[in-house]
């Protein structure tokens, strides 16, 4: 072989275009089963029920409720304290603190990240701030919060707005810096300014990052609330979720502890998959910001 | 003499980096007229792009002045609507429709419904109707851009400013654009100020083409362009001014006697 061989002469070609009709549908629904498959729910619920009936197995195979509730006498218990009312109130109890401290939380991060945007000192002033405070546990301040504010839900509030804020803050503060040039410019362009511009073109080009500081602030103000619960739990009327738990501990009545972990987590699992899913699902997803 | 529509007076812009003070444009004078397609040609890093920002309002210059209908430009405003080069200038949380009313809404410039009525038309005019209530992550890379130009054009701003829209499109849609600007332009008789560093489009868009020196950018030469087009391309006069373009640009002495 020659190494400065020519490709061979080719005749040129024009044909008229294929007839597509032969292939027949071009779409094709999916089948039942594979509808099923690809189905999030279902997929959820599978993993579910798989570990359902890993907990039951083995708590029967144990076959000793002080260390280690059936999953049936734990949903028992459920049922019945639901039925009387007793969960029903100390979950209100708890979701109403975790609903003022969780707003508070965000007023005050939306107040730090607009100071914070509006000028190069504040936004250094709130990095120090957010790097300082972001990784001291809320539950560490529990002791200064029972001092200042006394046992009861001013002092919860404390803690589970200073858990809230420095993850919103950072996260907001993070989601404006990463806001493209061009779409700044165009905002601008139209003559917006201060306030206006913020709501208009910041916070809605941030809003990936603002969701997943809400998130990420919702499941430390939920946690710190029912640890913060456990330490000191009853205030002047009723106590909440964590006071529930740490009662029934105290009366070694362990399917009790179980039906109250069981509620801290399903109403995790409902503000994820159902409250944020939804907001999510209305946002970034309908905008193609995140997938 | 009528007065122009926007006038550069002696504007020299500096822009400061980590390291060191950039002068992008030196001492440049220009005017646009009403109903201009101004051009604004140079190699990159002619400062052309810059130029464009402080017209916009983005930077003040440091030294000149720019004005329009006489008065000194301070701040962004929506009397001059800029179209960017990149694709991401629309709000991804907004459709088409949303897009194209937004500034409307924002400036208050025009009644509710007028302001309906107008973004309709201006989608419709960029040929996006079937879209406008899509969002801008499911259109492509040619309709992003034209609802961008909807968008600049309902506003019916004093002029539009142009950096570079088309340089990111393929060869094809950047085409199909240019044409659709100029018969845009040929129904509105809107003014226009462009900026390319491409000197066949500086010839097809524009009517008079301001060609900027490199490195800090200083006016070479003014030039007329008008009546040439698409169909121009190929033909003698088309070659021959791209030639002197070309020899203007690049400053070699053979190419300025050709």
């Amino acid at each position: 072989m020659s190494p400065q061989q020519t490709p061979p002469q080719r005749p040129e070609l024009e044909v008229e275009l294929a007839d597509t009709a032969v292939i027949g549908d071009v779409e094709r629904p999916l089948t039942f089963y594979e509808r099923i498959a690809n189905n999030d729910v279902v997929q959820r619920m599978t993993i579910l029920v798989t570990l359902i009936i890993v907990w039951e197995i083995y708590a029967r195979w144990l076959n000793n409720s002080l260390l280690f509730p059936t999953f049936s006498e734990t949903i028992r218990t459920f049922g019945k304290d639901i039925a009387n009312g007793v969960l029903i109130d100390r979950t209100f109890t708890s979701l109403r603190t975790l609903a003022i401290g969780y707003v508070l939380g965000l007023a005050f991060a939306a107040i730090f990240t607009t100071v914070a945007v509006a000028s190069g000192v504040g936004t250094r002033i709130l990095s120090t701030l957010t790097a300082m405070f972001n990784p001291l546990p809320a539950i560490a301040l529990l002791p200064l919060a029972l001092i200042w504010f006394g046992l009861g839900t001013p002092s919860l509030v404390f803690v589970i707005i200073h858990s809230v804020l420095w993850a919103v803050a950072l996260n907001t503060l993070s989601g404006f810096r990463s806001v493209p040039e061009t779409l700044r410019m165009s905002g601008r362009n139209v003559g917006l300014t201060g306030a206006r511009y913020v709501g208009l073109i910041l916070i809605p080009a941030a809003f990936p990052s603002i969701l997943a500081g809400l998130k990420i602030g919702w499941a430390f103000a939920w946690r710190t609330l029912v640890a913060a619960e456990l330490v000191f739990g009853v205030s002047a009327r009723s106590g909440g979720i964590g006071w529930y738990i740490f009662e029934a501990r105290n009366d070694l009545d362990t399917a009790t502890v179980f039906s109250g972990l069981l509620t801290v987590i399903l109403i995790g699992l409902a503000v994820e998959s159902v409250i944020f899913r939804a907001i999510e699902a209305r946002t970034v997803n309908l905008w193609g910001m995140q997938r | 003499m009528t007065s122009a529509l926007l006038d550069a007076r002696g504007v020299t812009l500096q822009y400061k980096t980590p390291r060191h003070l950039v002068t992008a444009t030196y001492r440049v004078d220009f005017s646009v007229h009403q109903g201009d397609r101004y051009v604004i040609l140079g190699p990159s890093g002619c400062g052309k792009s810059t130029l464009l920002k402080a017209v916009g309002g983005f930077m003040p210059p440091t030294e000149g002045s720019i004005l329009i209908r006489e008065r000194e430009i301070g701040s962004p405003g929506p009397d001059r609507m800029m179209v960017f080069q990149e694709f991401e200038q629309l709000m991804p949380w907004k459709t088409a429709y949303q897009n194209v009313i937004f500034p409307m809404k924002v400036t208050r410039k025009f009644a509710r419904s007028e302001a309906a009525e107008r973004a309709d038309a201006a989608i419709a005019k960029v040929g996006l109707t079937e879209f406008r209530d899509i969002y801008p992550h499911m259109l492509s890379g040619g309709m992003k851009m034209r609802v961008a130009i909807a968008r600049a054009m309902a506003l019916e701003p004093d002029i539009l400013l142009m950096d570079e829209p088309f340089a990111a499109l393929d060869a094809l849609t950047r085409r199909t654009m240019q044409q659709e600007l100029l018969s845009l332009w040929d129904q509105l008789r809107f003014t226009v100020l462009f900026v390319t560093h491409s000197i066949e489009e500086a010839i097809i868009i524009g009517s008079r083409i301001l060609v900027l020196s490199p490195h800090p950018g200083r006016v070479r030469a003014e030039i007329d362009a008008g009546g040439l087009d698409h169909n121009s391309i190929g033909k003698l006069e088309f070659g021959a001014l791209s030639q002197r373009i070309h020899a203007l640009l690049f400053d070699n002495a053979q190419g300025a006697r050709a």
